[in-house]
């Protein structure tokens, strides 16, 4: 069964990656968090991304489509990136998602794939 | 009234509430075979309760009170039922008796028993027992257990079906057989405490929530059956590794390992309500896994008098764990053992024998792992190892305690 582990990220986390004094630990539980998952096999595919003021955000309005700079709703947290993860069941899916280092400052969400 | 007086007051409140819950719903449980109706009713009491009583004040006996009432609708509900041919008479008479006698017969044995029955689905035993027992909601079971709380509700949902359905009974079992089925109740009892708490591996584990409720049933066991070593052998098991609760962080959060612990934060009175307990438990001459693992803690608890600490008793005490009860914790731990007692070569000869299978995802084996091996100068290695542990740890201060474990192994003088 396939699972996506959603990221949700404070200002904090997302500061976090390029702050001289906390972006070695930043990076380094993400790069163990991934080896992790990599070597229990349970990882099938993932991505980290750019904060979302980075974003571009496309909606229909009156019959046409409107773009907009920033993320499609703000929020305090931010999906920062996401992991598309293998394991048979739920129960496993969120222990995975618990040792997420966003689990302990912002938010992870587990959602079942859609198998197609 | 100062904080802690109106702390403590809300405590004993809360256990009082506890005590009445486990054993009311134990009696209508035991008559009614049915937990979820008797849970049902009894919550129906409840709001009765709180309905009634500030105007009319409160009964003098109020768990009679509620049980009569709780009765009622029980009575009301499978009259309801029976259509469908279910009994209506085999509560009557014995709540009737019930409602004269204040005391009435405490059966939270026997259902802690049903809880832990073999035809229960493992994952729901300890869910079961701290709702049925302790009264706890399913959402906050559901997080103790890192569970979502729909799946909960459904896992206790259906063991109480099963329980109904298979007509489980609701005894104490037989002398042959009682040693394998409290096996079971004090398994389920550990596993609301939480595992790894003390790892010596000093890479912490998952502390549960529920520590507290845990120890309330370990404590309720050893007085419902007092001449049963491992119930006594499990209530100091977690007695002790509690005392150490204050000293597994410092002053700003940081993990402590056990070896590193201020031992003049250990809680002395536990220390001595966990040696007592194991005192007790010896006296029966009947040793099992879980006196073995107090007896661990014991030695541990010792540095606090001797200053230092006996590795090679430890060693020995998970040799003989082992031998009964071959867990992958206790293998890990009898390795952390081994490299202390006598070398580190030692503690990884003892990890490398453990299937990588089984320890895929078992921080602890990792983070010993990383230790060792940074110990033997072997820094690759240690590195990778020390990565995979800090990846499978859930809790911050563990990550930043391994972290940095990793640098100073890594490049810094060690």
């Amino acid at each position: 069964m396939k699972y996506t582990i959603l990221i949700y990220e404070t200002p904090a986390d997302f500061a976090a990656r390029t702050d001289e004094r906390r972006k070695e630990a930043y990076w380094g539980a993400y790069r163990a968090y991934t080896k992790a998952l990599g070597d229990a096999g349970v990882m099938t595919g993932g991505a980290a991304l750019q904060p979302s003021h980075l974003a571009t955000t496309i909606r229909p309005q009156d019959g046409n489509q409107r773009v907009q700079d920033g993320p499609y709703a703000e929020a305090k947290e931010q999906l920062g990136g996401y992991y598309v993860i293998e394991v048979p069941d739920l129960d496993q899916a969120l222990a995975w998602a618990a040792r997420c280092p966003a689990a302990s400052t912002g938010a992870v969400e587990v959602r079942p794939n859609l198998s197609m | 009234m100062t904080g802690d007086a109106g702390r403590d007051t809300r405590e004993a409140a809360q256990l009082a509430a506890r005590d009445s819950y486990g054993r009311l719903v134990a009696y209508l449980a035991r008559r009614w075979r049915d937990v979820a109706a008797a849970e049902d009713a009894l919550g129906d009491a409840f709001v009765a309760a709180l309905e009634s009583w500030p105007r009319a004040g409160v009964p003098d006996k109020p768990e009679a009170w509620l049980l009569a009432v709780a009765r009622h609708r029980l009575v009301d509900v499978a009259r309801h039922a029976s259509v469908e041919g279910r009994a209506v008479h085999d509560l009557g008479p014995e709540l009737d008796q019930v409602d004269r006698d204040p005391v009435f017969p405490d059966e939270r044995l026997k259902l802690l028993f049903v809880c832990a029955h073999p035809a229960v689905d493992e994952k729901a035993r300890t869910p079961l027992m701290l709702q049925t027992v302790l009264g706890l909601d399913a959402a906050t079971v559901a997080s103790a257990f890192l569970v979502a709380p729909a799946t909960m509700g459904q896992r206790l949902v259906r063991a109480k079906a099963r329980i109904r359905d298979a007509r489980i009974g609701f005894e104490v079992p037989a002398p042959t057989e009682l040693s394998e089925r409290l096996g079971a109740v004090l398994e389920a009892i550990y596993a609301g405490y939480g595992t790894g708490w003390d790892d010596v591996t000093g890479a912490g584990g998952r502390g549960y929530a529920l520590a507290g409720e845990a120890i309330w049933l370990g404590r309720l066991v050893t007085r419902l059956l007092p001449h049963e070593p491992e119930a006594h052998g499990l209530l100091a098991l977690m007695l002790h590794c509690e005392a150490r609760r204050a000293a597994r962080r410092d002053a700003d959060g940081a993990y402590v390992p056990l070896d590193r612990q201020d031992v003049t934060l250990w809680s002395r009175s536990m220390i001595e309500e966990a040696e007592a307990s194991l005192a007790t438990a010896a006296r029966s001459g009947r040793p099992g896994r879980f006196q073995l693992e107090a007896a661990i803690q014991s030695v541990h608890a010792a540095r606090a008098v001797t200053g230092r600490t006996d590795w090679p008793a430890i060693a020995l005490l998970y040799a003989g764990l082992l031998a009964c009860a071959p867990t992958i914790g206790a293998r890990v731990g009898h390795a952390a053992a081994l490299a202390k007692a006598e070398s580190a070569q030692a503690g990884i000869d003892a990890l490398v024998a453990i299937p990588a299978d089984a320890v895929a995802t078992y921080q602890p084996y990792w983070a010993l792992r990383a230790h060792l091996l940074a110990r033997l100068g072997r820094r690759d290695e240690s590195r990778e190892a020390y990565d995979r542990a800090i990846g499978l740890s859930d809790n911050p201060a563990v990550r930043e305690f391994l972290a940095g474990q990793a640098r100073v192994a890594g490049g810094g003088p060690s």
